[in-house]
């Protein structure tokens, strides 16, 4: 599979294959490098997942009373 | 009343007679029986005993009132003097005093009363459409990413839900919709962004208002409020007033939280937990790929064993074995070939010695040797005064042969 650079995915992108990764390690079939790579992106895309969390800030947007599209940013 | 009637004089009552007579009519009226009076509370009493006296009145009448002990703490107010009301009730005599009073078992404020009663008619109509339908309550998202917010963009409730939302779970993005939320303006604009944040695909809706009386929240009970929150296609969960006021609107939504505030905390999952649970996932990892690890060590010192097991190496070891057990067996053979050898090789020589003239000389006898160094070993090598060596087994002496006698031939 082609993978994504763990710096580019979104929270949920990133805990989804976490999740994945997490399953295919505890089916425990596999090349041992696969495995170990597996696990290697998994600590990568936790540790990823940590810092957004840490890092992330609200995001407001306002909608008008008479306007559907147009929003402006608080 | 039972006393007879003189023929001259019409008939004459005792008060308690014509007060029993009184208290039979009114109280077989079924009208008076079970009926709304409203008018304003005064003279009103909280007795010792428990129960409340009171006078409702109007710009014209009064009537006297009273309320037993054990309606009082179903009232769920308290009653004031000048307070406007809607007391329930029935019409009874008071023997004692011969008045008609009304015995109050429930009150409502007026104007609340009345809206009271219009939330109840929307609320069986609604219930009866199945708008608050459980089956039709929609699923929250896990991990909402936007949400969309109806509120008052000046209230208090907004900024609370979003600092409940920088603390909790900032990864999300806010799309506020403001709307009034009391007044008659509030109704429609409520519905109108609705469906806005429909149109945006939000992922929830959160429509809040902070607390105030049932007046202020009215708009909440708005028909075409709960319609359009029973269509949203989107989750809505509302928080609107306190903890004890609920509304059409909470019925009709996905999720009824009590407070703006806890409407924020339900919609979205707190970022500590999601923190120490990926924290749980990174020593899950470690673990799983040990695990890996673990298994794989198992399997090769199996395969290891089994390895040994079927290894050539012992078959070498076989054939070293081989090897030198023919080694010995080849050593010893040639060894033996060898004795064998020798022993022909001295036999040999011991025949070689017994044939070597040494041998002879050594048995005793001697050799001639002439004077030119011939071995004599016929008669007719020599002749008469020839001289000739004797050798035996210790040295020699020179001779002279005195006669010559040749054996006879046979013939």
């Amino acid at each position: 599979m082609a993978e994504k650079a763990v710096e580019e995915m979104t929270y949920e992108e990133g805990l989804k294959e976490l999740e994945e990764i997490i399953q295919a390690l505890e089916g425990n079939s596999g090349a041992l490098e696969d495995m170990l790579h597996l696990f290697e992106r998994g600590q990568a895309l936790a540790k990823h997942c940590l810092m957004i969390l840490d890092k992330a800030e609200l995001r407001v947007e306002t909608l008008t009373a008479s306007d559907v599209s147009d929003g402006i940013v608080l | 009343m039972t006393q007879q009637s003189s023929l001259f004089n019409p008939a004459t009552l005792t008060v308690s007679e014509l007060t029993r007579f009184i208290q039979a009519l009114l109280e077989s009226e079924p009208v008076l029986q079970d009926i709304w009076v409203e008018g304003e509370i005064s003279n009103l009493k909280y007795h010792s005993s428990g129960h409340v006296y009171l006078s409702l009145k109007d710009d014209t009448s009064t009537l006297r009132c009273i309320m037993w002990k054990t309606y009082v703490p179903r009232l769920g107010m308290k009653l004031r003097d000048g307070m406007a009301i809607a007391a329930h009730g029935r019409i009874g005599v008071y023997e004692r005093g011969g008045d008609y009073q009304l015995y109050i078992d429930s009150v409502q404020a007026v104007g609340e009363g009345l809206l009271f009663q219009e939330f109840l008619r929307l609320k069986a109509e609604l219930e009866a459409e199945g708008i608050f339908d459980p089956v039709r309550k929609l699923p929250l998202p896990e991990q909402p990413v936007v949400i969309g917010i109806v509120t008052s963009a000046t209230g208090a409730a907004l900024q609370d839900m979003l600092n409940i939302f920088r603390q909790r779970y900032p990864l999300i993005e806010i799309i506020l919709a403001p709307a009034a939320v009391q007044g008659d303006a509030a109704a429609p604009e409520i519905v109108a962004q609705l469906k806005k944040l429909e149109l945006k695909k939000v992922d929830l809706i959160l429509l809040a208002r902070g607390g105030g009386s049932i007046e202020d929240l009215w708009a909440f009970n708005d028909e075409r409020v709960v319609r359009a929150i029973a269509a949203c296609s989107i989750p809505i969960i509302t928080g609107i007033g306190h903890e004890t006021d609920f509304t059409l609107s909470d019925f009709a939504a996905d999720l009824r939280a009590p407070t703006p505030t806890a409407a924020a905390v339900l919609a979205v999952p707190d970022r500590a937990e999601l923190q120490s649970e990926l924290r749980a996932i990174l020593n899950q990892l470690v673990d799983a790929v040990q695990q890996c690890i673990q298994t794989r060590k198992l399997e090769m010192r199996e395969m290891d064993f089994r390895l040994a097991r079927v290894s050539p190496q012992n078959r070498v070891q076989n054939e070293r074995q081989h090897i030198d057990a023919l080694q010995e067996k080849g050593i010893n053979s040639v060894r033996h070939a060898f004795q064998l050898q020798r022993a022909r090789l001295l036999g040999n020589l011991q025949h070689l010695m017994s044939i070597s003239p040494d041998a002879v000389l050594e048995r005793g006898f001697a050799l001639v040797i002439s004077e030119d160094g011939q071995l004599v070993t016929s008669t007719s090598q020599v002749t008469v005064d020839a001289l000739v060596d004797v050798q035996l087994k210790d040295g020699k002496f020179g001779t002279q042969v005195r006669s010559v006698q040749p054996k006879k031939s046979h013939d």
